[in-house]
Order: C-alpha cells, then structure tokens, then sequence
C-alpha cells in the first residue's frame, strides 16, 4: 500500500535536511509503528506524507498504492484516501464543526466520483460514530476544536477518521495528552477500523498505546532514517532498554 | 497665498452647482426649506468637496475621489423588490422616489417630500460641522425619504425595510425615525442597484431611541462596481436605550458611510458591528464617531474587513468620553483580512477620554489566511479553494451570527458567500 524508497526531504524555508534517506514498506492490513527519539522526523514524515508545503521533498520516491504522490496536494492525497490525525488538531475559529466534516466529507465524494451524501444521512453517521467515541453532540455544535480539552481534540480526529474512511491512517502522537480512559476509547475507534485494505502508521513514543494498538511491524527512525525493523518485540525491547543500543549497532 | 482664493472647481463640483440650477425648481419645499438648502449649496461652492487636508476626509479624498457625478435621471425605472427577510414591511425609496402606496401598519410614516413641503424639514436640513460633505450635498438635493415613529412601547414583530433601489442618475434620501420609549424594531437599511449605469447615492438617516428602546438596525450596502455612496447615520440614545448597527458594504466604487452617536441617557448600550468586502479598485470608507456624554454608557465596535484586488478600505473610529461621564466602557476592534498584495487598509482609532475612571480600549490588526488553518482542512479532502473560502466566510460569520434573527443571519450568510465566492 505505502512505499517509500528513500526519501530525503528538508524544511522548505531553511534547508535544514530532517529524511535523509528513509526506506518504509507497509502492507495493506498492517499495523505499522514508528518509534524514535525526540527529532528524529517522526512528525515530519507525518507531515510530508499528507502533503504539507512547509517540507521540500528533494530524492526518493513515496509511492500509495504503486503511484507517486509526490506531485499531489493535501487534499487529493486526502481523497485519495490518506488520513493523518495530528498530534496537535488545529482550532479554526468560525468553522463549525458539522460544516467542516460535512465538507470534508462531500469533497472527498465529489473528488472520487461518488454522489454527496444526503443531510439526514450524514448526521446519522456523524451521530453513530460519536457515540462509538463518547463524544458529547454538544462538542459538535462548537466551532471545530475550538475550546475541546486536549483528549476532546483527540477524539474528534478519531472521529473525523471514522466518518472519511481512509485506507491510510496515520497517527501523530494520538496518545499525547490523554488519560488512560481515554487512550482506550481512542484506541477501540482506531482497531475498529483495522481492515485487511486498510493501513495503519502508528507514531508514537512509547509502548503505552501499542498495548492497545498491537502492532505488525515496529520500526525505528532515527536521524531521518529507519534504522531497525521487527515485530511488536522490538518496542518492549525499546521499551526495557532504550534507543541506545540500537544506535549504536547502526552507527 | 491668498486663502480667499476661489478654486478651480472640478468636474464633479461643477456638475453639482449645475445639477443644483437645473433642479432647484423641481426640489420639493419653499421657503424656510429653501433657503436651508441655498446654504448648503453655497458652502458646497464655497469649499469645494473635502480634501486629504481636512483630517476627517483625510484617507478619502472626496474631490480626488468623485470624478463625475451622473446627471438626474428623471426616466430611469426601478422597482420594488422581495424584501430580504420574508414577511418585512417594505418602505421602498426608488430612484430617489417615495413609493407611498400600502405604507405599514403599527407605524406612523409619511414621505419625506411631505415634510419638506409643509417645512418642517427645514430643521434637518443644517450641517454637522464645517466638514460635513455629505449633509451638504445630502441637504442641497434631498427629494425624498421618510419619517417614521415607531410609537411608544410598540414592538414590530417583523423587520422594517427600507429598501433603495436605484437604477441610474441620482438619489438623495432621508430618515428621520423616532423610536418611542421600550419600543423594539429591527429595521434593514437596503441599498441596491439594478443596472450597470453610474449612480450618486446619498442618504441621511437621524435616529432617534427613546428611554429603553432596543432597535437593530441593519444596512446592506449592494450598490453597482461604479456607484458612489455617500451615507450618514446619526443617533441619539436615551436611557437604557440599546441600539446595534450591523453595517455590510459589499458594493459600490466610492462609499463613504459615515456613523455619528451620543448617549444622551444613562445605562445607554452601542453595538457598532461592520463587514467590509471589498474587492475591484473601489474605494470604501467607515467613519464613526461617538460622543459617551453622560456616565454609565457602554459600546463595543468590531469591524471585518476582507480586501482583494485593488480595493482600499478606510476606518476612522473616534471614541470621546465627557468629563463627567464616568464607568464608560468602550471597547473597538478592526480586523483585516488582507488577500491581495495591492490591496490597502488604514485604520484610525482614536479615544478623546476626559472622564478618569472608564474603560476604554481599541485595537487594529491586518492578518492574512492562516496557513496552517488552509492546510488543516486540504488535509481533509477540501481543494485550497473552497478552504479559502471557508476560513474568509469564517472571519466574517463570527460577527453574522451575533443576530439573533435566524433567518436575517442565513440570508446574510447567502449574500455574503455568494459576494466572495465571485470575488475569490
């Protein structure tokens, strides 16, 4: 579904090279985690995998499902079916919450080819999926993320993933800022949409969400490049032991 | 220099001392009226249109700006239209012209051009001060309009409207409106063009709230790409009485609409509550004074502004505070959404306070689209268009949906998505 063959990007404005060569295969169906220090590119990969101008992609290929995307812009990456739900959601004063998903969601159809869905058939789906995230309806009549607790802010990511339905999820940071009841509540919403054509990129510091999220495979990135792959082993043995014996090994 | 010097008049002034000869014999009222209006005329003369040099006029340089002035269009045609919100009472001004048949119930109306002929007009017809261009021009020409009481204690179930509609030439209206005391009304100020030909608007519209008065007034200013404006709005407030005026200008070449209040009454409440769009090479101005002259009043002011292409956009807010009017509580805003490189905003705010203890402040910001606001929603699937036009619409609904009228704030919601989605 996901191949990226190594990539190197930098920040537009600077220069400053954060990929320096990263190589990443995920399968459909696979549950994929991204470990790694603090700057090591976790988010930045995030970013330029949505399309976010701010990043220059200067080698490598990113190839969704056989196509380069590179020459795509957010939001047809997004119809496309690409999610990233952020490690900080943005408030947008103004924008209310219903309008926004209910745009999102028809663009994305109207970009596919697909009919608009119909008002009542959008707020039964926009209900259904709230209940399943304990998000109070109240939240929805709000201007989007506008005032939402950090753990709210989260949900409603999970939400809005819910209702576009990508076949490429990932997640930012999604534990960051959530108790423990809450961890939970997101990580039902991310398995519920674990699927055998859907991916899931999973970035994260620790081991805490993997315990909810099992992973397939669990990658480690450092210095804007994977430097050590395995299974759901390799982030307890991270967990117990720390990035610096893999490090070392790879330098 | 010779100060007594005469100027070289320019074509516009020209066409106004010349419009003046030919209509005066049409004009309606005598004597006190006349003579009221022969005044004005002469200082119009006399002065000139107002220059960059006269502070208030300085960003909008009346004599630079109003090149022409189109001649009076006797044979021009413009009818009533729906009115904005369904089931208002329409008092229609067209092409300058009182339409009087079926004038609503629950108010006492009657034309203008009645209270000019019988002179009790005469009063109104005087300037505000040495720079009042437009009471000037207003007064010399003014041919109709109404005067409406709202009686005491009445509240109107529906909105008012007036509506303006112009096709061509020129219009010059006013509004005397008393608003008896605890009276409630919603009246929309409509100014609309139905042709591409150049017109001259001028209208005057005096306020007047009696003690505990809640009145929102609206003007919805749609004129022509090449229509002048030139409006005032003066107010009085009594005792508790509360008046929000909702100013969107989405039209015109030149406006000028100027807003002048004093609360005259304690416990007296100010909304001033603006949506500038502003696109094309036009030029639009809001200026605003309001004199807090007694203790105890309050006034919030916010302004939105959105410019593209060319336009340049003005405004001028000047708050004084009496020396005896303590715990006045004024607060001003200007924001200004900047979309295009060329295109220009001043903001003057000024606060004259000689009360000391009060609390007065204002604030002017010039922002551009956030960009991470634009990515987060083409993150979603939204094409940067539509996203655009979202955040833009979000920066002006905010102010929209401070109406409490449901279906006034979906009408304004429409024309205000429709003007920037032609414009954007």
């Amino acid at each position: 579904m996901l191949e990226i063959r190594n990539l190197h990007a930098r920040i537009a404005e600077d220069g400053t090279e954060i990929i320096r060569g990263l190589n990443l295969t995920v399968k459909a169906g696979e549950v994929a985690a991204i470990m790694g220090p603090n700057g090591s590119g976790k988010s930045t990969l995030s970013y330029i995998l949505s399309g976010r101008s701010d990043y220059e992609v200067t080698e490598g290929d990113i190839l969704y499902n056989g196509e380069s995307i590179l020459e795509l812009d957010p939001s047809e990456r997004a119809a496309k079916g690409i999610f990233l739900a952020f490690q900080y959601p943005v408030e947008i004063p103004g924008v209310a919450t219903m309008q926004f998903l209910k745009v999102a969601l028809n663009e994305q159809r109207k970009f596919r080819g697909e009919a608009e869905l119909s008002t009542p058939d959008f707020i039964r789906r926009v209900k259904e999926a709230a209940a399943q995230l304990q998000i109070n309806p109240d939240m929805l009549k709000r201007p989007l993320n506008v005032g939402f607790s950090g753990g709210e802010k989260k949900r409603a990511e999970i939400l809005q993933m819910a209702l576009l339905e990508p076949k490429l999820c990932i997640l930012d940071e999604t534990d960051s800022g959530l108790d423990i009841d809450a961890l939970k509540i997101v990580a039902d919403g991310v398995n519920a949409l674990r699927s055998p054509d859907r991916a899931v990129i999973v970035i994260t510091h620790y081991q805490r969400l993997l315990e909810y999220i099992v992973p397939d495979t669990v990658h480690v990135l450092y210095k804007g490049q994977v430097i050590k792959s395995g299974d759901k082993s390799l982030a307890l043995d991270l967990e117990a032991n720390g990035y610096a014996d893999i490090i070392d090994a790879a330098a | 220099m010779n100060m007594q010097t005469a100027i070289t008049m320019t074509a516009a002034e020209t066409a106004l001392v010349d419009a003046y000869t030919a209509q005066i014999g049409e004009l309606p009222g005598e004597g006190a009226v006349l003579s009221a209006r022969d005044t004005l005329l002469a200082d119009l003369k006399k002065q000139g249109l107002p220059t960059r040099r006269v502070e208030s006029w300085h960003y909008t340089d009346l004599r630079a700006l109003l090149r022409s002035v189109p001649d009076f269009d006797p044979t021009s045609f413009a009818e009533k239209v729906d009115p904005l919100v369904p089931g208002s009472s329409v008092l229609a001004v067209l092409n300058g012209k009182a339409d009087t048949k079926n004038l609503p119930a629950g108010v006492n109306v009657r034309s203008y051009a009645e209270s000019l002929i019988d002179g009790v007009a005469a009063a109104d017809l005087v300037e505000r001060d040495q720079d009042d261009a437009i009471g000037r021009i207003n007064g010399s020409f003014v041919r109709d309009g109404f005067e409406i009481e709202v009686p005491e204690g009445t509240e109107l179930e529906q909105p008012l409207e007036l509506q303006l509609v112009q096709s061509a030439g020129q219009s010059h209206s006013r509004f005397p409106v008393t608003f008896g005391a605890n009276s409630k009304a919603t009246v929309i100020e409509r100014h609309l063009s139905v042709s591409d030909a150049a017109s001259l608007v001028t209208v005057v519209s005096d306020l007047i709230l009696d003690d505990g008065a809640e009145i929102t007034w609206i003007i919805l200013q749609q004129q022509g790409a090449s229509d002048s404006h030139l409006a005032q709005v003066n107010f009085d407030l009594g005792t508790n009485a509360k008046l929000r005026l909702f100013i969107i200008n989405a039209g015109g070449k030149l406006v000028r609409q100027e807003v002048h209040g004093v609360t005259t009454g304690e416990g007296a409440d100010f909304k001033l509550r603006g949506i500038n769009l502003l696109g094309g090479e036009t030029h639009t101005d809001v200026t605003f004074t309001l004199g807090h002259d007694v203790p105890n009043t309050t006034s919030t002011e916010i302004l939105r502004n959105v410019l593209f292409d060319r336009a340049k956009g003005v405004f001028q807010g000047q708050i004084r505070v009496a020396p005896d009017a303590q715990k006045t509580d004024a607060k001003m805003a200007c924001n200004t959404l900047l979309l295009s490189d060329d295109a220009d905003f001043s903001a003057k705010p000024e606060l004259e306070i000689f009360a000391d203890d009060v609390q007065c402040g204002h604030g002017a910001t010039v922002i551009d689209i956030n960009p991470t606001h634009l990515y987060y929603l083409r993150a979603r699937g939204i094409p940067e268009n539509k996203a655009r036009a979202m955040l833009v619409n979000a920066f002006v609904d905010e102010i929209v949906e401070e109406l409490e009228h449901e279906g006034l704030i979906e009408t304004l919601e429409t024309i205000i998505a429709a003007w920037l989605e032609k414009h954007a």
